[in-house]
């Protein structure tokens, strides 16, 4: 008998009761609002959102900030961003994009309890671009934050193939004496630009 | 590299504890990093109205999963595959590690890069790949430092959590180059960054474990703070990911549920900083699951400990634990180490683990935070019981639980040597109250022994109430008890 044959009868051997699967509604938390909570929440985490009217206004926000100011690399999943140098449509070995300054990408939709934002494959086709940068800029409509973790999750559906993922913040740790360290492998900072219109 | 994997003390916890808490400034700071990562905790939980709710939601989710384990192993085998990822069974330890080996020949693969995986701990999979000619790099910073320092995590979520930043400089100055003194954490990240950094970009495979596996998409979910899952499983065409059977849940929709928790509960964080879903592997590459069984079916077998199967591995029983706290997570010599670790460990090894069970005040604060609400100190309780059965408890307490269970049935018994003890103890030398045989005195003072017994005291009161005038005071009982 192999493995899973083992496993598999040995399991059915052991007839238990079955308890219920409970529905997924419940008293989850909403608030008034979302931006604010969304705001603070990513300030606790380690990252800085910023309100903007549009995409024009944010990367011009973005132009300002250090980082990019000295970014030699910059590779962006969004269209119209001059700075961008990196085309991704060329990229075959994710390898290339280790010394990747700055990463822009659009955001799907972002959670106001715990500022975390939906990113799937389809808008970063390499998602070693995520992880990799040195720095990343999130981009998000307003009116695509939610409330809370259920909520996600019904908005995303049923899941095909591909990878998505919630980033709340910038990569770090506490592992040295619980000392809190931003940029621990990932993105040493996440900026997240609040857009009023959709574009 | 590799680390010397977790093994029992001979003579158990106590005798390792002993080594900890000789260094009492250190056994000090250790209890206090802790509570502060409870209290942190406490605030999360606090701040979501909805928190019990939460907790009463995930532990009937497992229930209902643990129960119906089969038919969902088998419905996210089928899912899974129908995206491309293998999926390979292991019923033990043994077998797992064989299949990652296999995996990893069949690509020829030499360098190797994993994430935090405890099931890959408890298989022991690094020295046994070491074996084979294989670098396996730990890529959680907490990890890579008792790598370097060939020592096993003594914490699930901070696997570093017993050593301080001095300690890590000097790790890092051996290993890594950095100025020998210098022990800034940021300054010692950075120099892990890159360090690590050129192993994520050497790497021909990435191994990471599972937090979540859900059987109605046939995806699984991995959450870190540092990102070194989602750079490790990136950049190679190989991901490995291996998963105890526990792992699963029902819908995809019950993942709000767990993901609402598990930060919360382990790190007081509202969530962790990538929350990744892998649904099929990267167009062109391979994803492995390995699903291994290691002593769970067993356990499920079990009325008494199947819900601690219900365990996401948050360590908040760890952090709020008074034992743990004041005697480090090395002392347990159990992969998995405080309260859930004292069940997991003895139900999978009795004889390897028994002085775990006894590792615990009964306090119950465990079972107050655990986010699915798994009964530690119950169960912990019944081990006991389940230990004295299998008669695996040592003579010592063997012995005195005998003298105790006689004295304790003969209240004339129980009532004569309470006097004789009142009158005697404060006359005896110290040598004779403070010795090996009195292990509970070894950091404490005994109180002092009161003139009556709370018996005594009652039958005072009793009668002092029964007179017309009598002036019954209840203070005058305080403390005697």
């Amino acid at each position: 008998m192999n493995a899973r044959e083992k496993i598999l009868t040995k399991l059915r051997q052991q007839v238990l009761p079955v308890p219920p699967l409970p529905g997924p509604d419940g008293p989850w938390i909403t608030y008034a609002d979302r931006a604010a909570q969304f705001s603070a929440a990513l300030a606790t985490v380690g990252g800085q959102a910023v309100r903007v009217a549009s995409q024009a206004e944010a990367l011009s926000h973005l132009a300002q900030l250090p980082v990019m100011a000295k970014a030699k690399r910059v590779a962006s999943f969004l269209p119209d961003v001059d700075r961008a140098n990196v085309d991704l449509n060329l990229v075959t070995d994710p390898h290339t994009l280790e010394d990747v300054d700055v990463t822009l990408v659009q955001g799907q939709f972002g959670v106001a309890e715990n500022a975390a934002v939906w990113i799937q494959e389809n808008s970063a086709p390499l998602r070693a671009s995520l992880f990799i940068c040195q720095h990343l800029v999130i981009l998000l409509p307003e009116r695509d934050l939610i409330d809370n973790m259920h909520q996600a999750y019904e908005r995303i559906g049923r899941f095909g193939p591909g990878f998505g993922v919630f980033v709340s913040g910038p990569s770090k740790t506490a592992d040295i004496e619980q000392s809190l360290v931003i940029g621990a492998h990932g993105a040493r900072s996440a900026t997240l630009y609040l857009l009023q219109n959709d574009r | 590299m590799s680390h010397p994997s977790a093994q029992p003390h001979s003579a158990g916890h106590p005798a390792a504890a002993d080594a900890f808490v000789a260094n009492e400034p250190r056994a000090h700071w250790h209890d206090k990093a802790l509570w502060f990562i409870r209290e942190k905790r406490d605030r999360a939980a606090a701040s979501l109205p909805e928190w019990e709710t939460l907790r009463d939601r995930a532990a009937q989710i497992k229930a209902h999963t643990i129960a119906n384990l089969p038919h969902y192993l088998e419905e996210f085998e089928a899912n899974a595959q129908r995206m491309g990822v293998k999926v390979h069974w292991a019923a033990d330890a043994k077998e797992h590690n064989k299949i990652v080996l296999g995996i990893l020949q069949q690509h020829n693969a030499k360098k190797v890069v994993k994430s935090k995986s405890m099931l890959t701990e408890e298989c022991h999979l690094n020295p046994f790949l070491e074996q084979h000619g294989i670098e396996v790099v730990d890529t959680d910073l907490g990890e890579r430092i008792v790598q370097l320092r060939e020592e096993p995590p003594s914490h699930i979520v901070l696997p570093a959590i017993h050593l301080k930043k001095q300690d890590v400089g000097d790790t890092f100055a051996t290993h890594l180059g950095t100025t020998p003194g210098a022990d800034d954490p940021q300054y010692l990240t950075e120099a892990a960054r890159g360090h690590l950094r050129e192993k994520f970009v050497a790497a021909d495979v990435g191994i990471t474990g599972v937090n979540f596996a859900v059987a109605e998409t046939g995806g699984i979910v991995v959450c870190t703070n540092e990102g070194n899952a989602d750079l490790g499983v990136a950049l190679p065409s190989v991901h490995i990911a291996c998963m105890g059977i526990e792992k699963l849940l029902p819908r995809a929709a019950d993942l709000a549920v767990f993901v609402r928790l598990l930060a919360r509960s382990a790190t007081g964080q509202p969530i962790t900083t990538y929350t990744s879903h892998f649904h099929g592997p990267r167009p062109g590459c391979e994803l492995h699951i390995v699903m291994v069984d290691n002593g769970r079916s067993d356990i499920r077998a079990s009325d008494d400990f199947r819900r601690s199967l219900n365990c996401i591995r948050c360590g908040a029983c760890m952090n709020t634990c008074p034992v743990y706290r004041r005697s480090g997570g090395h002392s347990y010599g159990s992969t998995v180490p405080g309260p859930i670790g004292s069940i997991l460990s003895p139900a999978m090894e009795p004889e390897k683990h028994k002085s775990l069970p006894f590792a615990c005040s009964l306090c119950g604060s465990c079972t107050d935070v655990c986010p699915v609400k798994i009964d530690l100190h119950h169960q912990l309780l019944t081990f006991r019981r389940e230990l004295a059965l299998k008669n695996l408890i040592p003579l010592s307490k063997r012995v005195s639980m005998k003298l105790l269970s006689f004295v304790l049935s003969r209240t004339w018994l129980f009532a004569v040597g309470g006097k004789v003890m009142r009158w005697v103890m404060p006359k005896l030398p110290r040598f004779m109250v403070y010795n090996r045989m009195n292990a509970w005195g070894k950091q404490r003072e005994l109180p002092p022994m009161p003139p009556q017994s709370f018996r005594e005291l009652y039958a005072i009161r009793k009668h002092m109430v029964n007179k017309p005038n009598g002036e019954a005071s209840s203070h005058s009982t305080k403390g005697a008890a």
